[in-house]
């Protein structure tokens, strides 16, 4: 099938354009150790973004120029600073969150620094590291339920960890798996708690009771969840305590975070031990801590400040209430028992690595 | 002589080699030594122990028989598409080939929510149980590397010489005689080609066994992840990244076997030929391939267009702005620019090294240790399609970090990456076209007065360059959609398309999943742009240069 030349002639252009269009990236930044001093190098997870005029005015009042090297999730952050615990890649880094701060408190990723806290921000510092890392923004991941359709089915709402293993409640709920998510993670965090020495028989009376587990926020909240996804089955699903906030249609919101049911995460900020450029790493934490950054936090990451001072937006004040009262778990303790845990909650049937060969 | 011709191979090897070792064999020691390395002294006990557990033998057995059984179905569905696509005049042909590639750049997210919609609770396929596990995941598998087969195989089919086969077929052969004794035994490196690419394609595909498999079925792949980032188990980690690498070349010295000397290929491709009634069977599988891969194709595209339940092209209109609550750090457009910066150059770093590596294998070897250093040379440069992209991740940040090699913020790194995974792909691609050039052309050319570049001229480049356009586009769309190793490398420039996706979906808000449908069908219909401007440059001959 020989084609008119002109056809080709086009594709050989288009092709041409496009390479043309975008340019070889070869030539672009090289970021030698040659400027590094008026530069300050921000380490975080995909989740961090700021907008470009509140960067832009740290840059100018710093008179540093602020490059953000951002990759994968709290997790893998963690890992990667303690990998390189004493050659770190950048100066600062945010997103250790409470469930992962032990790790890189132990590893000696950090450097002594005490930050001016925000008002109110005192009661999120970590009491094994708290010279090491200020609390920047706080999240509660809670279950989240659509009120719209119990409404509709004239069935009263779940609002405890007890009631999902109710019959009424059968195969209606759907979470993410505590091996693959920080939000499973924090669920599972807050069942041990809730439970104790019981807790094994709740996870137990949950699974029979028709939980689903699937592997990701995204596909428990948008896969699983009648409000998410067009295709949804479950009116009870594993989010965040702001996730009210975002289903909201002609001023009222159709669902609702139970408030009984949270654990807290806390995402923290600390110096780097060895960053070339201490002073230009402290006021960069000076600035996330900062009212700028603190009233930005909810629009641009989703997060509440740790500040009590800052405002939150409209939709947040009016369908996203902050929970009282939270389940929590000490972080030296969950670095010591999170192997076991998953082992015996959620993932029951997909041990981590900790079965002994017999005998 | 036997020396200097040893010495002259490895001087062709040389760049691709330093490559390999620099971005891949190293990081990959580096990171496993970690493991290895308890308290300051070397302990090799404590990971042997690791792997005596039942559960590693279990999850080595999900992942040896998942991919197995992918491989098997994208073999089955890409043959007879391979054949169709590459030898049948059919209209259309060209948009099919391009939209084939478009799962290679799919987010496994987005294809793991379309596979639901079928397969749960709620779609029309939910009665079949088959919402979560091992079934959906060899679909899923099946989904993502059938493309792999067809461009393979067909690139191989496409320049086989048909005179052979009509030749039988006018002595009486039937169509099955002639498929059996004459096409099968001339395209056989090629499939084992196909295959061991898929085989390893599968073996560590870590999205679609989470997102499918439920998190009940674990592979290597995604307990390696586990134990790096959630637990920080390294030695475990490292137990098992060489439990990977052991599968990996105990694949490649199996295929190695397996791969025949090539058949000869024609110069000059033959024109595709009319269908006739024979060829319906191969035919009806190639419909099924199509409607198999258009079935998550068209639910994204539908999902990208509804807006609160009513149709609107609104998810569209916001790609160039900053998502709604300004989820997006730069917008879809930006992002969709640096992707291709990146995959323009990380095709031309795969094609180079492919081309050259090609070159290398498939040259005459005039002694059995000149042959065995170059399938050696050939099996090596598999490597990273077979190993963890977590264990490379980490394992670049642990070894490039001192001195001048100090390249963990290199903006360099993310493509050179992309390369090294689309590699594989290229060489496999050129291999069995290069492989099957009868070596009297050259002498001939040689023997009438033609240097070393004219004679690679006028006998290689009009054999290899249809193949070669084929991989270019293969390793385009490879690194287009890569997601794995890119997320873990940081990176100071703008993110990639399938980044800033995954970021879109990650986050409450109708509107931004909208958008992340939206952005998905823009990164795919870019690819499918793309491949049919590189189908349209498949001339039927160069004939002479």
């Amino acid at each position: 099938m020989s084609m008119p030349a002109r056809t080709r002639t086009v594709a050989v252009a288009a092709l041409l354009g496009l390479t043309a269009l975008s340019g070889c990236s070869l030539v672009g930044g090289d970021s030698s150790d040659a400027d590094r001093a008026d530069q300050v190098v921000l380490v975080t997870h995909e989740s961090f973004t700021l907008p470009d005029e509140l960067i832009a005015s740290f840059e100018e009042e710093s008179g540093q120029e602020l490059v953000v090297r951002a990759s994968n999730d709290a997790g893998a952050l963690a890992t990667k600073l303690a990998l390189s615990a004493d050659n770190p890649s950048g100066d600062v880094a945010f997103g250790i969150d409470n469930t992962f701060a032990s790790r890189v408190v132990d590893a000696g990723v950090f450097a002594p620094y005490t930050a001016e806290l925000p008002v109110s921000a005192e009661r999120y510092a970590l009491a094994d590291g708290g010279d090491l890392l200020a609390p920047v923004d706080q999240s509660s991941v809670c279950l989240n339920v659509d009120t719209a359709w119990f409404a509709e089915r004239e069935l009263g709402a779940p609002a405890t960890f007890e009631d999902l293993t109710k019959p009424a409640y059968k195969d209606l709920t759907a979470v993410s798996s505590a091996s693959t998510s920080s939000p499973g993670m924090a669920f599972l965090l807050a069942t041990r708690a809730a439970f104790g020495q019981r807790w094994d028989d709740y996870w137990t009376d949950l699974l029979d009771n028709g939980l689903k587990i699937v592997d990701g926020w995204t596909e428990a909240y948008y896969g699983e969840f009648t409000a998410g996804g067009e295709k949804g089955t479950r009116p009870v699903v594993l989010s965040y305590d702001s996730s009210p906030a975002f289903t909201v249609k002609d001023g009222k919101t159709t669902t609702a975070a139970l408030l009984d049911t949270c654990f807290r995460q806390v995402e923290y900020a600390g110096v780097l031990k060895g960053a070339k450029n201490p002073e230009g790493a402290q006021e960069l934490v000076e600035f996330l801590l900062s009212p700028l950054v603190q009233r930005e936090l909810p629009d641009s990451m989703y997060v509440r400040p740790v500040s009590g001072e800052a405002d939150l937006p409209d939709d947040w004040a009016a369908f996203a209430p902050e929970p009282q009262k939270v389940w929590e778990v000490e972080p030296a303790e969950i670095a010591a028992k999170r192997e076991k845990w998953l082992a015996g909650g959620v993932d029951r049937r997909r041990h981590p690595l900790t079965e002994r060969p017999p005998g | 002589m036997v020396l200097r011709r040893l010495v002259g191979l490895t001087a062709l090897a040389a760049g691709p080699l330093v490559v390999l070792t620099l971005f891949f064999l190293l990081p990959v020691a580096g990171m496993v030594g970690r493991g290895f390395v308890v308290d300051g002294s070397f302990d090799p006990v404590g990971v042997l122990e690791v792997l005596g557990r039942p559960r590693v033998a279990r999850v080595l057995g999900f992942t040896l028989a998942s991919a197995t059984a992918g491989t098997v179905l994208s073999l089955l569905l890409g043959l007879p598409s391979a054949y169709v696509l590459s030898r049948l005049d059919l209209p259309a042909r060209r948009v099919v080939r391009a939209v084939l590639l478009v799962p290679f750049v799919l987010p496994t997210i987005v294809v793991g929510v379309a596979f639901r919609d079928v397969l749960g609770e709620g779609g029309p396929l939910g009665f079949l149980g088959w919402e979560q596990g091992p079934v959906a995941v060899v679909l899923g598998l099946a989904f993502f590397n059938a493309a792999v087969v067809i461009r393979t195989v067909g690139a191989a089919w496409e320049s086989l010489d048909p005179r052979p086969g009509e030749a039988a077929a006018a002595l009486g052969a039937s169509p099955f005689q002639v498929l059996t004794t004459v096409t099968w035994p001339a395209l056989r490196g090629s499939v084992v080609s196909a295959a061991s690419v898929v085989f390893l394609f599968c073996a560590t595909s870590f999205g679609v066994v989470l997102t499918l498999g439920g998190v009940r079925w674990a592979t290597v792949e995604t307990e390696i992840y586990l134990l790096t980032t959630s637990l920080f188990d390294l030695r475990a980690a490292a137990a098992l990244s060489v439990l990977q690498l052991v599968v990996v070349i105990a694949l490649l010295v199996l295929t190695a076997r397996f791969r025949a000397p090539a058949a000869p290929v024609a110069r000059r491709t033959s024109a595709p030929r009319r269908v006739r009634l024979t060829d319906a069977p191969a035919l009806a599988v190639t419909a099924l391939t199509l409607a198999f891969v258009a079935l998550p194709i068209v639910t994204l595209v539908q999902g990208s267009l509804r807006v609160d339940g009513a149709w609107s092209l609104d998810n569209y209109r916001a790609l160039t702005g900053r998502g709604s609550d300004r989820a997006l750090l730069v917008p879809v457009t930006e992002a969709l620019a640096s992707s291709l910066r990146t995959a323009v150059d990380a095709t031309w770093m795969a094609l180079s090294l492919g081309l050259l590596l090609a070159v290398v294998v498939t040259r005459r070897s005039h002694s059995a240790a000149e042959r065995r250093v170059r399938s050696g040379l050939d099996a090596v440069f598999m490597l990273p399609l077979g190993v963890s992209a977590v264990t490379l991740g980490f394992g670049l940040l642990v070894t490039l970090d001192s001195g001048p090699l100090d390249l963990r913020d290199s903006p360099l790194l993310v493509p050179i990456a992309q390369a090294l995974v689309a590699l594989p792909l290229v060489v496999r691609t050129l291999v069995p076209v290069l492989g099957g050039i009868d070596d009297r052309q050259r002498q001939a050319a040689a023997s009438l007065g033609a240097g070393a570049w004219r004679t690679w001229l006028t006998v290689e480049v009009p054999v290899v360059w249809k193949p070669l356009l084929a991989a270019s586009g293969f390793a385009f769309a490879a690194s287009l959609g890569e997601f794995g190793a890119t997320s873990f490398l940081a990176r100071d420039e703008a993110p990639t398309l399938p980044i800033v996706i995954f970021r879109l979906l990650g986050h409450p808000g109708e509107m931004n999943y909208g958008m992340a449908l939206a952005a998905s069908v823009v990164l795919a219909a870019t690819t499918s742009l793309v491949m049919l401007a590189v189908e349209q440059l498949r001339v039927p001959s160069l004939g002479s240069v």
